[in-house]
């Protein structure tokens, strides 16, 4: 039966926006700044957001713990380890604008670690040529989004807290509104607006090991792909390679790469230092090759390269894996991380939340012994596709901004780089926000019809008699991501992965919420299961389509890189057939300024010479 | 460790409601959290109760677990001797919602009430400077996750009529980061006394106590401020050197 919608609460604003992580509230108050009148909706607590939990820190070219370095060279990185596959254009903004929105947070209230000089100190990190993370202690996230949201709190912001959306409602092709529900009533409410700004995070949720809490299950990318906006590099999701392992309860929960940043060494169970055994041949040149250099290096010797348990991401991902598989993995099935050799009250003072975690969660007192960590799924580089300037997708009206949207990352994230993103795209995406209602200042209309279907699909596992359990269709689909569509990929693999992923819609259609409407988990998972699936048959299908292996997209069939995927980007959107559409999109020739960054020698760039 | 463990959980809303047990098959190194997971999926799916992180950094899944404040994803089983009953509720202090879920709005308001970080015009070089010996003790106050376990547990605030006199240890160490910000430019102290009610602590530290992120609430924070406040109000000498010679609130 339809319901009266003039029943149902509605809240207007000049914008919305979706999200209160770093990417949501930075868009928020850019949108205040621009004297538009924002709401924020988020389905936590206001400061609770995925962001809270970022250890390591935030990358931006500030030059303080290194002089040599510039935007450049932030670029330059960024681009080789997305494995050339991101947006130069985004790339180089990020780059360009990181080091004053990381000022700009001093200004507001964020207190980073300093250097001698009493700047802002910057810390190593995977990928990065040279100390560049902005950071505090191993808990930047924290103060990230606490420096945000007491800055909006006083930027006239309305904050609305565990609301949860449920669906875009659009009018003649433009977004109109949000259908949501309040969690602690199970009330439903409609906000209309003339933008809105997703900020809504990832999709770790979908995979049994992971470092993602429970609000990332791409709630955004489904909204935004039922109303036609197209996802993209959905394929490339990102396996942090140091997760704990063991116990197992707390399998998953991250150990930020800042361990190997301070000089964490990695071990197999025979006690050898096995990356030096996976140097990839494009990262040779910078790379340490012995035990000594390595020293060196983190002695403070410029001349010195770095250690390989600082190449990026995937390629240390895959060979713990490896590791592992070859039989010579830790007790639990991981790898040896050691950072006791830097004692205890540099470990204390660097590292404290790490130590914490270990000394009460798997009673490890990491200043005396080795931690056990393994690869977890962590971060999605693909997401929404946006415009590189004003995070505009291709439905008007429709922005989107931090893990939730693609372009930056490419193939593969470097560590640090998202926290910057957030600040840079955040901005920007309120910017873009400004800019499009400056041009459509009308409020468009509300679709009842639109907003009835969203709310009978919402209520309808509450209603049924009955049907499966939300909480075991999801464990189910963790399980098989993991085994189909994990860190090394096959043909017949993902195959598998999608017949998984199809049974499981029909599954997911009757399942059944216990329960009323007022303050429900199981409600809530059962709603989450669409936005899940929707994930994970998208990246299953990315997966299965780019037939070889670059950056965290590894396939055994289709070893190494091919030249010819180098020149597309999958792009996956609802055809017009209500089924998903999925296609290669060539990237177009490279822009010659910046690519003659990105391919130049470190000789080139430290003399000058681009 | 047992292969079951039973857990007692307050079932209701606002206005009425009891403890219920579930027990559950459990694995080794789980969390208070991880078995509320086990109830939820076996036997009471509606079951509310808050949580984002599960590794003790967002500060969600605050609860009484045998009567004492804790973040339910920091607590382990083997805590708790092997075959007792663990009992959970929700947080005191505020109104229940459902369940283990409390309405913590009430400190959102407060936090509205502190006047935001007022830095000096930025130097001619684009940079702040500040050195790590000065901002110790800022960042470790900042190191607060907003759990409210401290805001549960003192008792000023546990007695509902005062609650409007004082914003409680966490709002506090809030102004207490700010004032010792080494860039705030803003006088604190006046409203430290008057509208935050800094005289009402009597500092029986409960509220260090039960802090996860070991932040010394009491005496690194709520003890200076009681005393800028009395340097301030209480001295005559102070107060007339700083008529005569216009000190400011660091001299
Ligand atoms: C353990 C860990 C450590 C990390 N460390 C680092 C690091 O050191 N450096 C770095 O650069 N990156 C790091 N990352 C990655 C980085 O933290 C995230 O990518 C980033 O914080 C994402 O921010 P966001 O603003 O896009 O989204 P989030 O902070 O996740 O916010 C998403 C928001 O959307 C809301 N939302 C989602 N769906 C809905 C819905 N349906 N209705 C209403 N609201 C909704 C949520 O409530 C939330 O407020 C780390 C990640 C993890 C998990
Ligand atoms: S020390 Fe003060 S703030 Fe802390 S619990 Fe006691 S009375 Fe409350
Ligand atoms: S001060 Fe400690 S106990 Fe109080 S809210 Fe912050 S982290 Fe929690
Ligand atoms: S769930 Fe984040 S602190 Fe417990």
């Amino acid at each position: 039966m339809p319901t009266d919608i003039s029943e149902i609460d509605t809240i207007t604003h000049d914008v919305i926006v979706l999200g209160a992580g770093g990417a949501g509230l930075r868009a928020a108050i850019e949108c205040s700044r621009q004297g538009l009148d924002c709401g924020v909706v988020c389905k936590s607590l206001l400061g609770k957001a995925h962001t809270v939990m970022a250890e390591g820190g935030a990358a931006a070219a500030l030059g303080n713990a290194d002089k040599r370095d510039n935007w450049k060279f932030h670029f330059r990185d960024t681009m080789r380890g997305a494995k050339f596959l991101n947006q130069w254009r985004m790339a180089e903004l990020h780059a360009k604008e990181a080091p004053d929105r990381i000022r700009e947070l001093e200004a507001w209230g964020a207190v980073f670690d300093r250097t001698k000089e009493g700047l802002i100190n910057q810390r190593n990190f995977g990928g990065h040529r040279y100390p560049r993370l902005a950071h505090v202690g191993d808990r930047t996230g924290l103060e990230l989004i606490r420096t945000l949201q007491d800055k909006g709190v006083h930027s006239g912001l309305s904050v609305h807290m565990e609301c949860t959306a449920l669906g875009l409602l659009t009018d003649g092709g433009r977004v109109s509104g949000l259908v949501c529900y309040w969690r602690e009533t199970g009330r439903f409410v409609i906000f209309r607006a003339k933008a809105i700004i997703f900020a809504t995070g990832g999709f770790g949720k979908a995979w049994r090991i992971t470092s993602n809490s429970w609000e990332y299950t791409g709630d955004g990318q489904r909204m935004a792909y039922d109303v036609g906006a197209e996802l993209m590099d959905m394929e490339f999701t990102q396996f942090h390679p140091t997760g704990m392992v063991w116990p197992p309860s707390v399998a998953g929960i991250l150990v930020t790469e800042g361990v190997r940043g301070e000089g964490g060494v990695l071990r197999n169970s025979e006690g050898k230092r096995f990356m030096f055994e996976y140097i990839p041949e494009r990262f040779a040149p910078e790379t340490a090759d012995s035990e000594e250099e390595a020293q060196r290096w983190l002695d403070g010797d410029d001349s010195s390269r770095r250690p390989p348990e600082l190449l990026t991401r995937d390629v240390v991902a895959r060979a713990i894996y490896n590791e592992v598989k070859e039989g010579r993995g830790s007790k639990h099935g991981g790898a040896y991380l050691n950072i006791s050799h830097r004692g205890e009250a540099y470990i204390k003072k660097k590292l404290p939340s790490m130590y914490h975690q270990f000394k009460e969660l798997a009673e490890v007192d990491i200043t005396k012994e080795p931690m056990e960590v393994g690869p977890t799924f962590h971060y999605a580089m693909g997401g929404i596709r946006v415009d590189h300037d004003s995070q505009m997708t291709n439905v008007p009206g429709l922005f989107a901004c931090g893990e939730c949207a693609a372009g930056l990352h490419g193939a593969n994230r470097l560590g640090g780089n998202s926290l910057s993103d957030l600040l840079v795209f955040g901005r920007r995406a309120g910017l873009g926000a400004k800019e499009f209602i400056d041009a459509n200042p009308d409020l468009p209309a509300l679709d009842e019809a639109q907003a009835n279907k969203i709310l009978d699909w919402a209520k309808a596992p509450l209603m049924r008699e009955s049907g499966e359990n939300p909480y075991v269709l999801h464990d189910e689909l963790r399980d098989a991501m993991t085994a189909h569509v994990g860190i090394w990929r096959d043909e017949e693999g993902l195959a598998a992965g999608i017949e998984v992923i199809e049974q499981m819609r029909a599954r997911v259609a009757n399942v059944k919420a216990h329960g009323s409407s007022q303050y429900n988990p199981s409600w809530s998972e059962a709603l989450d299961l669409d936005s899940l699936l929707l994930c994970a048959e998208a990246v299953a299908r990315g997966a299965k389509m780019r037939q070889e292996s670059r950056g965290a997209h590894s396939r055994v069939d289709f070893q190494g890189e091919r030249e010819e995927w180098g020149k597309y980007n999958i792009v996956i959107k609802k055809g017009d057939d209500g089924q998903m559409s999925i296609e290669r999109v060539d990237r177009g020739e490279d822009p010659p300024h910046l690519a003659k960054i990105a391919r130049a020698t470190l000789e080139q760039l430290e003399a000058g010479d681009v | 460790m047992s292969r079951q463990r039973t857990l007692r959980v307050w079932r209701g809303d606002g206005s009425s409601g009891q403890f219920e047990e579930y027990t559950c098959d459990v694995d080794e190194g789980m969390v208070v959290l991880d078995l509320i997971h086990q109830v939820q999926k076996h036997h009471a799916p509606d079951l509310a109760c808050r949580w984002n992180c599960k590794a003790g950094k967002c500060g969600s899944c605050s609860m009484e677990i045998n009567g004492k404040p804790k973040l339910s994803c920091m607590t382990r089983l083997s805590d708790y001797e092997e075959g007792a009953v663990i009992q959970v509720q929700p947080l005191k202090t505020f109104p229940i919602i459902k369940d283990l879920a409390t309405d913590v709005s009430w400190n959102f308001r407060q936090n509205e009430r502190i006047t935001p970080f007022t830095p000096p015009q930025l130097p001619e070089d684009g940079d702040y400077r500040m050195q790590q010996v000065d901002v110790d003790r800022v960042q470790e106050f900042r190191k607060c996750i907003e759990c409210f376990l401290c805001q549960d547990t003192c008792h000023i605030l546990r007695d509902h009529e005062k609650k409007e006199g004082f914003v409680g240890p966490r709002f506090m160490i809030r102004v207490a980061q700010l004032e010792m910000h080494p860039l705030d430019t803003v006088d604190r102290i006046p409203a430290t006394r008057d509208e935050y009610g800094s005289g009402m602590c009597n500092i029986t530290r409960c509220c260090t106590e039960v802090c996860p992120e070991h932040i010394n609430i009491t005496d690194n924070g709520i003890i200076p401020m009681k005393e800028r406040v009395v340097d301030r109000f209480y001295d005559p000498v102070t107060i007339v050197l700083r008529r005569v010679f216009g000190w400011g609130k660091r001299a």
